[in-house]
């Protein structure tokens, strides 16, 4: 198998163009895993973290690009406080060794309807920027997502940054998982309050074949909340909330758990972040 | 000859002392060497072939494309197995490779050796077997009661049947005041161990075989590999690979046989090495249990009777089957003195994957189904738990459900009351979210949490029971090495991560008053140590030690006494001379051996055991038995379902500490497993298909699931055992599971009859 370390962008793309069955690799606990049990046998592997444009992370006009090989544990300790959602959901993530190795962009990659990254990026209005030796293009999160493992990216195409718009008003993202750490999600969900455009974000993760929003729920909250008054949270707007959630997801039956404790679980989370983001919002 | 070595006696890292263990450092920065680490210069690559079906006959196997692929040397099937083709280890009946029919999925087909594992597992998709697929048996009430089954071997689908019949269990139901009846299953546990099954075969010159490997019990494995070899037990060599745990799960075979016959047909060394997911088919499991179980008691507690049936799923092999059945039938009733009592326990073959031994062994899934009754009496009776469990709790003269006697301290009453003694852990801070059910996840902030309380107690039979001559070996080598005196301990025994190697050092320290001692390779050049199982090696080889040491010390007074004209009885070692009561120091021991070591080979053998009756199940069947209690302490969110083990608090009687790092590591490893059988670890299995066979789904606890323990340790010795110790691995691991159910139950009001219990056990019945 050949491998290929770019140590510049440019040629990350020529060779991703010139051999498109090079698979790219970052942090690797993806594409790791698939090559030990014997489930991927790519022609070659085109290592990323050789190439200095993606580290890292900067802020323009309120927007946060977040390098394509920045890790999980670099987001959480330097992007809480403008990414609140996606530091709470990298967090979750596997253990203090896969947060160190594995990345956002890597979870975009991979494309699994449980990732923890695509919540918040849903939540939060997200795009990815994806590059190739034709140009560059940017897509909203909600495009990036065509099915269960399958996204838009193109076979010449990588992914450089992520863009997310720092936090306008409270954020929350909870996730079920059977054990207290070191688990795939059985579900999650994450919720972002925009105070100035009196919007709400939300992403509904292993609920559906792709991460998904609940847009009559994101639609009915902005409408119904108490944005100027900041009354206490009503529980009917509350569960009417956890209800449109739930009905948004279209969950499966697996080893992990039923589709009815997939739906019942989300409402709960749905209920709880919204009542966390809430009280948050209204003693700001 | 009086003992001189007094082990209160201050050799420096003896008995009862925590020395460093002497492969830990190795183990904590990866350089210790796992035998899936073996290498030899020009070895080849053994892969398995496995059915992927539960049940099925086998129409044809085509080797042809496989042999033709380029760097392959050898594909075997059945018809290459050079000697027996079956191979068990209690009852011969698993073939080493399958012949007409396959009885589970995973069950090995065919082999393979490849110059490179990726080539080997490249040929094995390249055989083609042509299967006749059958209905698979996967009811195991089915398999013990409805005589339309399929009958999966000969003797039909019953593996053992083990009544027990004790007292009179109509006087006993004639006399109940109230009676509380309950069904409890278990499910499918894995022992989880994280080094896969691997070993190397190297062909020898004479035509024998060598073979390192990961295991717990080499002597048994020979006496299982020589016959399907065809090779006399000489020829067959067995050496002690690294071992990363064990649990039950190495008692039978895995690729021993394999790898042998690949290397004799290849003349080339052999390595195997199963990966994770093949490490879930390669081995036994935990028995699931269904269990049917009647307690009549009158109203100030007392019992009076007992009923049970207890139906263990053995899967498609025996394997050890029948001894599982033995101690969930002799310990059916667990630790409490009950007059009247009668248990049917069955073991059964089904197409489900094999089971066999795991820690607890059969006494794990009868502690959960009798905890969760003696908490339903102490319901009924609107008592307190911990009283109905002390009101019954057995001591020393009380008799078990099998007629035995217990004639050694069993302080099961002052071990409950020095459990609710324990403070009890604070609530929960709640501004920490990793406090609270859901942990970092973020799932609840103090929302749907209620605390929930609860009690465990288990009893363990030590050692083999039921008439085995359980025995184990040892060599000690005492002699003068660069003017130290060293000694060298010999034995089989297989250290699995248990902390022997540092025992049998301990041991020798204090029986010979020396400080250098030095572990030899376990391998079969040696008599046999019997299994690293039963919580019995401190017992056994530490015994054998003991005793080695013993004969050492008297052939070192008996040259002494002549040489210096001092009685024997007078002499005494420490600190690495020879002391004289009254003259004192007479000589070190270095020069007193010069080049003439002293070295004994000892066996030592617990007291008889007796077999069950097969009618009532009566017979003196236990070496040795050890009681460990549990408080658990739990959060649980109701509205999720999930759950945070907030404190295990335990009280175990061992006996005498040997070693107390090695002991509380025990302990805390014991209840871990158990909380894992509580509330994560299942296999799942579908129609005979396992459904999660990998640690992605398969959970098992995480530092972040296993609480803060609190442990009381009490040592009333046993005069029977060596140093009056008493086994401790196993006890912890029975009482956590139902402590943990019960402190569920407790905060959710719900009957909870199954374990693991899941969240959606929790949410689906919650009001
Ligand atoms: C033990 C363990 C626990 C885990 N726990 C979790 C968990 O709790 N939650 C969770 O969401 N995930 C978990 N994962 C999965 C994994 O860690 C994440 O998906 C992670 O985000 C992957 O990032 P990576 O950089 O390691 O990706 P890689 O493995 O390097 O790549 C993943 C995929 O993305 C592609 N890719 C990578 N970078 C680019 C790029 N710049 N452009 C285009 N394509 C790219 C690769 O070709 C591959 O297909 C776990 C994995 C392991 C092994």
């Amino acid at each position: 198998m050949e491998f290929y370390r770019p140590t510049s962008w440019r040629e990350a793309l020529e060779i991703r163009a010139a051999q498109p069955d090079a698979l790219p690799i970052t942090g690797g606990t993806d594409v790791m895993v698939e090559l030990n049990f014997d489930r991927a046998r790519p022609a070659a592997l085109l290592d990323l973290t050789g190439v200095p444009e993606i580290t890292g992370w900067s802020e323009r006009e309120g927007q946060i690009q977040i390098g394509a090989s920045m890790s999980y544990t670099a987001i959480i300790a330097e992007l809480a406080d403008r990414l609140p959602c996606l530091a709470l959901a990298a967090r979750t993530v596997g253990s203090p060794q896969i947060r160190n190795r594995g990345t956002a962009a890597g979870n975009l990659g991979a494309g699994s309807p449980a990732g923890d990254s695509h919540p918040p990026l849903l939540a939060t209005g997200a795009k990815v920027h994806l590059e190739s030796v034709r140009g560059s293009r940017e897509l909203s999160i909600d495009q990036f997502y065509l099915g269960v493992k399958r996204t838009a990216l193109e076979p010449d195409e990588l992914i450089r940054s992520i863009e997310v718009p720092a936090a306008r008003g409270p954020q929350q993202f909870a996730k079920i998982g059977t054990r207290n750490a070191m688990v795939i999600a059985v579900c999650s969900f994450a919720i972002a309050l925009d105070a100035g455009s009196r919007t709400v974000g939300t992403g509904l993760g292993s609920a559906a074949p792709t991460p998904r929003q609940a847009t009559d729920a994101q639609d009915f909250l902005a409408e119904a909340l108490p944005w100027a008054d900041r009354d206490p949270l009503a529980e009917e707007l509350a569960n009417r909330f956890g209800e449109l959630v739930a009905a948004a997801a279209v969950p499966i039956d697996d080893v992990r758990g039923s589709a009815r404790y997939r739906r019942h679980a989300l409402a709960v989370l749905a209920r709880r972040t919204l009542g966390w983001a809430w009280e948050e919002y209204r003693c700001a | 000859m009086s003992a001189p070595a007094n082990i209160d006696a201050p050799t420096r890292d003896g008995v009862g002392d925590s020395p460093q263990r002497p492969d830990g450092i190795g183990k904590v920065t990866g350089e210790f060497a796992y035998a899936s680490d073996l290498w030899h210069d020009d070895m080849l690559w053994g892969a398995t072939l496995r059915s992927p079906h539960p049940y099925a006959r086998i129409r044809s196997i085509d080797i042809s494309a496989a042999l033709a692929h380029p760097g392959v040397y050898a594909v075997l099937t059945h018809e290459d197995v050079p000697g027996a083709k079956y191979y068990g280890l209690d009852h011969v009946d698993q073939p080493v490779l399958a012949i007409d029919t396959v009885r589970y999925q995973g069950e090995p087909v065919a082999l393979v050796a490849a110059e490179h594992p990726e080539i080997a597992r490249r040929a094995l998709a390249k055989i083609e077997v042509s299967y006749d697929v059958l209905e698979p048996l996967t009811d195991p009430r089915k398999a013990a009661f409805d005589a339309t089954a399929p009958a999966l071997h000969e003797h039909g689908n019953i593996v053992r049947h083990q009544p027990v019949r004790f007292g009179k269990i109509s006087e006993g139901q004639r006399a109940a005041e109230v009676v509380v009846r309950g069904e409890y299953q278990v499910g499918m546990q894995d022992q989880a161990f994280l080094g896969p099954e691997a070993g190397l075969a190297v062909p020898t010159e004479d035509g024998g075989i060598e073979l390192y490997v990961a295991t717990q019990w080499m002597h048994v494995d020979l006496r299982q590999i020589a016959p399907c070899l065809a090779l006399p037990e000489d020829k067959v060599r067995m050496t002690l690979s690294g071992v990363g745990g064990a649990f039950g799960a190495r008692e039978d075979l895995s690729m021993q046989v394999h790898a042998a016959m690949l290397a004799l047909h290849t003349g080339k060394p052999i390595k195997i090495v199963y990966n994770r997911e093949e490490s879930f088919f390669g081995h036994v499991h935990r028995h699931p249990a269904l269990m049917r179980y009647e307690h009549g008691a009158w109203r100030d507690g007392t019992l009076v009777y007992a009923k049970a049936e207890i139906i263990l799923d053995g899967g498609a092999y025996t394997s050890s089957t029948m001894n599982v059945v033995a101690n969930a039938a002799s310990l059916g009733v667990g630790p409490y003195s009950v007059p009247h009592i009668e248990i049917d326990t069955y073991g059964v073959y089904t197409n489900n994957p094999p089971c066999g031994a795991m820690r607890g062994f059969g006494a794990v899934q009868a502690c959960y189904g009798y905890e969760s009754q003696m908490d339903r009496l102490a319901a009924e009776l609107d008592m307190h738990p911990l009283e109905v469990r002390r009101i019954n709790a057995i001591s020393q003269g009380s008799v078990l459900a099998n007629g035995q006697v217990v004639d050694t301290p069993a302080p099961l009453a002052e071990m409950l009351d020095r459990l609710a003694a324990t403070p009890q852990p604070e609530p929960a801070d709640q501004t920490d979210i990793r406090n609270l059910p859901g942990g970092a996840a973020n799932t609840t902030h103090g929302e749907g949490v209620r605390r929930g309380i609860g009690y465990g107690v288990g009893l363990k039979n030590i050692c083999f029971s039921e008439g085995a001559d359980d025995y184990s070996t040892a060599r000690v080598r005492l002699a003068a090495v660069g003017g130290e005196p060293t000694a060298l301990v010999h034995t089989a025994a297989a250290e699995v991560g248990q902390g022997l190697v540092t025992l049998q050092g301990q041991i020798v320290r204090t029986e010979l008053g020396i400080e250098r001692v030095v572990i030899a390779p376990a391998d079969t050049q040696i008599g046999d140590a019997g299994s690293t199982s039963a919580s019995r090696q401190s017992y056994m080889t530490g015994g054998a030690v003991k005793v080695a040491c013993e004969a050492v010390r008297e052939m070192i007074f008996e040259r002494a006494a002549d040489q210096f004209g001092v009685p024997a009885d007078e002499l005494s070692l420490a600190g690495g001379k020879i002391v004289a009561q009254c003259a004192g120091v007479l000589a070190a021991l270095a020069d007193f051996l010069g080049t003439e070591p002293i070295e004994a080979v000892r066996e030592f053998h617990h007291r008889p055991t007796q077999r069950m009756d097969p009618v009532t199940g009566q017979g003196d069947s236990h070496t040795q038995l050890a009681l460990c209690v549990h408080r658990a302490v739990v959060d649980v969110d109701v509205e999720l379902g999930l759950l945070k083990v907030v404190e295990l608090a335990a009280v175990q009687d061992v006996g005498k500490v040997l070693h107390r790092n090695s002991l509380e590591g025990q302990i805390h490893g014991g209840t871990a497993q158990g909380l894992g059988l509580a509330v994560l670890e299942e296999i799942q299995v579908v129609d005979g298909l396992i459904r999660n066979p990998s640690f992605t789904d398969y959970l098992i606890p995480t530092i972040l699931d296993m609480p803060p323990m609190r442990l009381d340790i009490l040592e009333n010795p046993d005069p029977h055992a060596p140093y009056g110790l008493r086994g401790a691995g196993e006890p912890p691991t029975l009482s956590s599971t139902p402590a943990i159910a019960a402190a569920i139950r407790d905060a959710t009001g719900l009957p909870l009859t199954r374990v693991p219990i899941g969240p959606e056990d929790i949410i689906h019945s919650v009001k």
